[in-house]
């Protein structure tokens, strides 16, 4: 099964709509509720990324009897330095960003602790591309 | 344990949705502001306490399996956020309460911390 949601860059009344209808779905397909609290929270997380960050993203969600793997790429400013943005108290986030609760360096770690397999990259001025796995035999 | 229902007297507390649910029980409370760190929590069967009154602490609730919050000092919860609330079988209780009151008031009648 495979679905896509378009995620709208600074509009954060709607972040967390895409990871919402994932969660719906994962919860009808009677996915272990650990495995869907693990993904929809790296998703979310993605998410609020994209809203903070980029101008636009799409999020594909593929669902496998074996895995649910995540696709969200977006068009942004891209990250310049990977390892840095990894790691946890780092953060660029506006002041608009840390008044809704979030900004903190803790989401790029905290998706890449709920995942079984996490790809990042990016390119300035273009866009982020984040890869996501997780196995859904795994608990 | 404790109810929510205790929770609600003891510290004078509003309820704004969720009546159906105050006979429940809960053991553990964790109090943020920081929604980030709300998700790295992994406990079930918790209170969140928070002075963060936006839409993203009822998305932030429901990505982590959480089911009532507690909003401290008489934040106001919106429409949009009490709507999204029901959707998900959320609690929302509002305190007029300190953050600092409300987690000593609540430690009193049993609730645990996380860490």
């Amino acid at each position: 099964m495979d679905f896509t949601f378009n995620i709208e860059g600074g509009n954060f009344s709607k972040a967390g709509t895409a990871s919402s209808e994932v969660k719906k779905i994962l919860k009808q397909l009677n996915v272990n509720s650990k495995i869907i609290k693990r993904t929809v929270v790296s998703l979310y997380e993605a998410e609020v990324n994209v809203v903070a960050h980029a101008f636009e993203g799409v999020m594909n969600v593929d669902i496998q009897p074996d895995k649910i793997t995540v696709l969200i790429e977006d068009k942004g400013p891209g990250i310049p330095d990977i390892d840095q943005a990894m790691v946890e108290g780092y953060s660029t986030a506006t002041p608009q960003v840390r008044e809704m609760g979030f900004g903190a360096g803790m989401g790029l770690p905290n998706i890449k602790r709920n995942s079984d397999l996490f790809k990042i990259s990016s390119q300035v001025d273009v866009g982020t591309k984040l890869e996501i796995v997780n196995y859904l035999n795994s608990i | 344990m404790t109810k929510i229902a205790d929770v609600v007297d003891k510290l004078n507390a509003r309820v704004i949705c969720g009546e159906k649910d105050l006979s429940r029980e809960i053991s553990f409370g964790f109090a943020s502001d920081l929604m980030s760190d709300v998700l790295t929590i992994d406990t079930e069967n918790l209170l969140l306490i928070t002075g963060l009154n936006n839409l993203q602490t009822i998305r932030t609730s429901e990505m982590s399996d959480i089911s009532y919050i507690l909003f401290v000092r008489d934040k106001k919860v919106t429409p949009e956020m009490k709507e999204l609330a029901c959707e998900n079988n959320i609690t929302l209780l509002v305190c007029s309460y300190s953050m600092f009151k409300t987690c000593s008031e609540l430690s009193k009648i049993g609730l645990k911390p996380v860490y």
